[in-house]
């Protein structure tokens, strides 16, 4: 469990724009220090607009401007060796892409090419990945695989506008792990879908995770689904790791105020207690307020929030948290 | 009878394809419920569950293909819409403003419509109290353009502008599925808030559960076009009876980890398979198919004051242990 499979130090990737010559930076991604490790189901959540795409886009290296890397690395670790994502050609990253990693994006909607059928998109895809594959043993890998994830074989001969958005979501999740890679990464991968299918989505990517045992980094601001699938967690906010631990923990005892709120506000069967939602808005992630992102919206908020980022510290071997609170020992006795 | 809105026997027939060879596709079966004064009435189902159209006829969009739609003990004509409006008014899952114009006009032109203000100050009074209702003040947002909001501000106000002409009725067609999960509960503890203070009626049309749950007084679940399940919602969703029903109720993602979901669901087939289906339509994924099930379109039982539409609890006058799907 303890064998990493990718790691970023001091990521920093800001947006930078230049408006009518001034220039604006969206600090979309802030000095994130994350390690996932193999065989586990990594969440990262968060409120819209908090950086979580993004990170992913860096993650994944499909760094383009106006997104720009300004600082630290993400490294993945093919075959127990480090590598610098940074410091691959294109050619090299293109090797590692599906193979090594592959990236489940957001929309399922207009992902797939909606003028060719099901079976010629796993065509091209098997072509141009694999090499020396003829049209009928690419279309043979393609049914094995869907008949091994339950899906129907008569998609094979349909246009992705004629499925549902459920199916059309699971077509894209099977396309990302065709190749076995070690890594998947998942950006929202069951918004807009609703509950019975959205569990059909959890429940493959989990089966995938199952057989192949490798990682699936997932981003959702859904907390139910979290708690469904999740190892552990990473809290996200205004471009900041705020907190990471296993998902029990995450749930059961929460240490950032901002948790505290994600977790509190959702709604349970069998209470109808009044809940309250996170008050105010998220920060404009090109207008940041000072200190601690967070301490406009914090009850808690203490002079020198205002003033300093807290440091990303550890409090047990497998929990870190950023915030003052904690760094001034009132751990856990904010709720 | 205090009955604000009744929806008697709505039925909605799309037919496409050629002359030669139509595909008649009834989106909207023989569909009724009513809508008591001051009240959040919840009407729940997957996507293609026939939900939205049946707001649409409700508003007059779409045209029914039979059935009757009475409103205040009134039956709504074509061509007659205004007394209508004024106290029907609808919210949508999307965003609904112009990009290019800023939203105060938005306040300005349903004010003009309705001849709700005499004057500038007055209309400029009127929406500052319409805004402070949804949480929002007038300084902050007169002159701004969509996007300078968030989602989850335009989705307020869009309520604010709602609000303008005082309406009775509410109709909100899933104005919570593109917000984020925290700012979910600041959309629904409003619906409570407008109910509570100002005896609005809410009829909230969402697939999340949850907030339904947590937010509707009755409920009513559709399944491909039929409602296969409606009552009080402490009834239907804390002890549901139609297997359906069940499977929405376990797919619900738990925030807690000890309550992951056991067994798997089936989703193999096609929605147009299933509209086409003859018999109960959900035969081809209930865990409890019988073969009348694939043959007979099941009758409405009414069991303890719910409504249920399943063979299951044909003939049975008092229901005994309710079956469930848990093993699924």
């Amino acid at each position: 469990m303890n064998t990493p499979i990718l790691t970023t130090e001091k990521l920093k990737a800001f947006y930078i724009l230049e408006v009518h010559s001034t220039q604006k930076v969206v600090k979309a991604v802030n000095e994130v220090d994350l390690q996932v490790q193999e065989n586990e189901i990594y969440g990262i959540a968060g409120e819209s607009g908090c950086g979580k795409s993004t990170l992913l886009k860096a993650l994944a290296a499909v760094i383009e401007p106006p997104l720009r890397q300004l600082d630290g690395k993400v490294s993945y670790y093919v075959n127990g060796m480090a590598t610098d994502v940074s410091s691959l050609s294109a050619d090299e990253k293109r090797k590692l892409r599906w193979e090594y990693v592959s990236y489940v994006p957001q929309g399922s909607m207009s992902v797939l090419n909606p003028v060719i059928k099901i079976k010629d998109t796993y065509r091209d895809f098997i072509t141009s990945h694999v090499k020396g594959k003829s049209r009928e043993e690419a279309f043979k890998m393609a049914e094995r695989q869907l008949a091994e994830l339950g899906l129907p074989l008569q998609i094979m001969d349909a246009y992705p506008h004629q499925l549902s958005g459920g199916m059309r979501q699971r077509v894209t999740i099977a396309l990302a792990a065709l190749l076995e890679p070690r890594l998947i990464i998942a950006d929202e991968p069951t918004t807009a879908l609703d509950v019975v299918v959205q569990r059909g989505v959890v429940q493959m990517l989990k089966e995938i995770q199952g057989r192949l045992r490798n990682t699936i980094v997932l981003v959702t601001h859904d907390m139910g689904v979290h708690a469904n699938i999740a190892d552990r967690i990473g809290i996200m906010y205004a471009g900041k790791m705020v907190e990471e631990a296993p998902t029990e923990v995450i749930f059961n005892k929460p240490l950032h105020p901002y948790t505290q709120f994600l977790v509190n506000s959702l709604p349970k069967f069998g209470d109808k207690s009044p809940r309250d939602s996170v008050p105010g808005n998220p920060p404009s992630l090109a207008n940041l307020p000072a200190g601690c992102p967070f301490h406009p919206r914090c009850p808690y908020a203490m002079a020198i929030c205002k003033e300093k980022m807290p440091d990303y510290i550890p409090v047990e071997s497998n929990h870190k948290v950023a915030c003052w609170l904690i760094e001034e020992g009132r751990n856990g006795q904010v709720a | 009878m205090d009955k604000l809105l009744e929806v008697d026997q709505l039925t909605k027939v799309f037919s496409f394809g050629s002359i030669t060879s139509r595909i008649r596709f009834t989106a909207v079966h023989n569909v009724s419920f009513f809508l008591k004064p001051a009240e959040i009435f919840t009407l729940a189902g997957e996507s293609g569950c026939g939900k939205t159209t049946t707001a649409k006829m409700i508003l007059g969009f779409e045209e029914p293909t039979s059935g009757i739609i009475r409103y205040n003990g009134k039956t709504k004509q074509r061509k007659e819409k205004v007394w209508f409006t004024e106290g029907v008014q609808a919210i949508f899952h999307f965003n609904t403003f112009n990009p290019l114009r800023t939203v105060d006009r938005y306040f300005f032109e349903t004010i003009q419509n309705y001849k709700l203000a005499k004057n500038e100050d007055a209309a400029v009074a009127l929406i500052e109290q319409k805004l402070q209702a949804v949480g929002l003040s007038y300084h902050e947002f007169a002159g701004k353009y969509p996007n300078e909001f968030s989602g989850g501000q335009l989705q307020r106000i869009s309520i604010a502008r709602a609000l303008l002409t005082e309406p009775i009725l509410l109709i909100a067609d899933e104005p919570v599925s593109m917000v984020d999960a925290s700012l979910r509960m600041s959309i629904v503890n409003l619906f409570k808030k407008l109910r509570d203070e100002f005896g609005m009626s809410v009829l909230y049309i969402t697939h999340d559960l949850a907030t339904a749950y947590y937010v509707s007084d009755r409920i009513a679940i559709m399944f491909r076009g039929n409602i296969v399940e409606m009552g009080n919602v402490e009834q239907v969703l804390m002890n549901p009876r139609h297997p359906y029903t069940q499977l929405l109720r376990d797919s619900i993602p738990q925030a807690d980890p000890a309550l992951r979901w056991a067994g798997k669901v089936n989703l193999n087939e096609t929605e147009q398979e299933e509209y086409l289906k003859q018999g109960c339509r959900f035969a081809g994924r209930c865990p409890m198919a019988m073969d009348i099930c694939r043959q007979h379109v099941p009758a409405d039982i009414l069991i303890e004051n719910v409504l249920v539409k399943c063979h299951l609890y044909s003939g049975e006058e008092v229901p005994g242990e309710p079956v469930t799907v848990h093993s699924l």
